[in-house]
């Protein structure tokens, strides 16, 4: 029985300490976002990470999605003859729903992953004790730029699923199961709305420092060798995957109008 | 220059410093010794700021290292160069880039001039022409000597050496020790070391510390360790597996 409360006590000690060391970081990542100078050049070059690494997975995953719901929808919707419907619903579950999520849960996998493995291998090497001996301050350096590049190019990601995923729906409705072209288009043009689009890309926007900050935490608080890389690399698409579709829940909710 | 008093630092239930007390002179080689895991490292983090005391003081030339601002701490480290265990060299930077970072972060220098105070430091650790190699195309001594440049870029006042010749064979951890001694007489530095190789200890140092059980237990030259009367010196310097270090365990 002592040892239950014992596990409970422990437990809950570990937790506490894990969320104040996630806040101090945060909050460290904030100041030192706003402190001059602007690492230009490291932020680019992150942003070039992001992109290149994620752009096949995206392609991928956007086009499969537009492609499958347009034939599911299809189906679905010919049984009540609204099967001219289908572009309009396609476009507003890509831009609102699937395109952000989507693009998300794919960088979550790909990029934070890396930073994970990147940032630990480089606590456990005591690369980022050199840094701080070199005078450079780490989160600065290592977590700044990476945060700023998850923030400007997941919307970028996400606009480019928004119309890959649109483009494959499109050539499955016109050229496989023969909708008209033209009022394809324009029935997504005649409903989908501006807001549509910028709420979907509000969303990639904290999807987006959701995945580099924490693929930062899980590799900064690295201990334990390869091993603990490891841990941290896992840890943290996990952790971004659950933050991704609790977050959206609740950014949905707030979006609603 | 250095001077930590009472320095007390503990990581969960593991007391690893119980009041460490020592002064490092100006131009002074300190060298402290000590068995694996007993704390040397966690000293060095705590000269250079890494790692904040639970209790006590770390004084750098006077200043208080922890009453020290954000700004005022940064700019004390660019006083210090630190060779670390495994060099910690950037894998993702070419030699010139590690050897050039602090001068590149903090603008010291033009390109040009960046270009060639790396040249001369790579020079200085005698492994010139290397400055486009990467550090995983670099054996352990040249990732140490890279290193070594790269802490003597900013011409630091205090260098720190972390285990500078564990790993290395006999012949070029001789040629390490030569180095520090180099960088010593060359640019007056004031260096501490921590190491558990006592043939590198006696060549290195002014003055040796022993670290035991989270305290310094005895300082002096070199001759004076090498015949101190305590036990636990004794049996640390001549690498006995009885005594009174192996027996508390």
């Amino acid at each position: 029985m002592l040892n239950f409360f014992a596990y409970i006590g422990r437990s809950t000690l570990s937790l506490c300490e894990e969320v104040g060391r996630i806040t101090t970081l945060f909050y460290k990542t904030l100041v030192w976002t706003f402190r001059p100078p602007l690492a230009l050049k490291n932020i680019v070059q992150q942003m070039r990470e992001v992109g290149n690494r994620s752009m096949p997975v995206v392609t991928i995953t956007a086009t499969s999605t537009g492609m499958v719901f347009a034939l599911q929808t299809y189906y679905a919707l010919e049984q009540f003859q609204a099967e001219a419907l289908m572009g309009q619903a396609l476009a507003l579950a890509l831009t609102r729903e699937l395109a952000p999520v989507l693009a998300g849960l794919m960088v979550a996998g790909r990029i934070g992953a890396s930073i994970a493995a990147e940032i630990g291998t480089m606590a456990v090497t005591e690369q980022i004790d050199a840094l701080e001996t070199l005078a450079v301050n780490p989160v600065k350096h290592l977590i700044v730029p990476r945060v700023l590049a998850g923030l400007i190019m997941l919307p970028i990601l996400t606009i480019y699923a928004d119309s890959i995923g649109l483009l494959g729906g499109y050539l499955v409705g016109v050229k496989l199961l023969h909708l008209n072209p033209s009022s394809f288009i324009k029935n997504i043009l005649d409903v989908l709305k501006i807001w549509d689009v910028t709420s979907g890309l509000i969303k990639s926007a904290v999807f987006g420092v959701i995945i580099t900050f924490i693929g930062s935490y899980q590799g900064f608080y690295t201990r334990g060798g390869a091993e603990g890389v490891g841990r941290a690399t896992t840890r943290s698409v996990v952790l971004s995957c659950m933050m991704i579709l609790v977050m959206n829940f609740f950014l949905t909710k707030l979006m609603m109008y | 220059m250095i001077e930590l008093v009472d320095l007390c630092k503990s990581f969960g239930d593991n007391h690893v410093l119980r009041g460490v007390s020592l002064e490092i002179k100006e131009g002074e080689s300190m060298v402290v010794i000590g068995c694996s895991g007993s704390g040397k490292s966690v000293i060095m983090k705590h000269v250079i700021g890494i790692l904040k005391p639970d209790r006590g003081k770390v004084f750098i030339q006077g200043a208080d290292l922890w009453s020290l601002g954000e700004k005022d701490l940064n700019r004390l480290r660019q006083k210090f160069g630190m060779l670390f265990q495994y060099a910690a060299l950037f894998d993702s930077l070419s030699v010139e880039e590690n050897v050039g970072f602090a001068l590149v972060q903090h603008k010291k220098k033009n390109r040009n001039d960046i270009q060639k105070r790396v040249k001369q430091c790579l020079e200085l650790v005698g492994l010139p022409g290397v400055e486009k190699k990467r550090p995983s195309e670099l054996s352990g001594g040249m990732k140490k000597r890279v290193g070594l440049a790269r802490a003597i870029a900013l011409q630091p006042e205090i260098i720190l050496y972390d285990e500078p010749t564990t790993g290395l064979d006999p012949i070029m951890a001789d040629a390490i020790n030569n180095l520090i001694i180099d960088m010593r007489e060359k640019l007056h530095v004031t260096s501490l070391s921590i190491t558990h190789d006592m043939v590198s200890a006696y060549k290195i140092a002014d003055r040796i510390a022993m670290l035991y059980e989270g305290k310094i237990v005895e300082v002096g030259s070199p001759d004076e360790i090498r015949n101190s009367k305590n036990p636990v010196v004794h049996q640390f310097i001549n690498g006995m597996a009885q005594g009174p270090i192996t027996d508390t365990i």
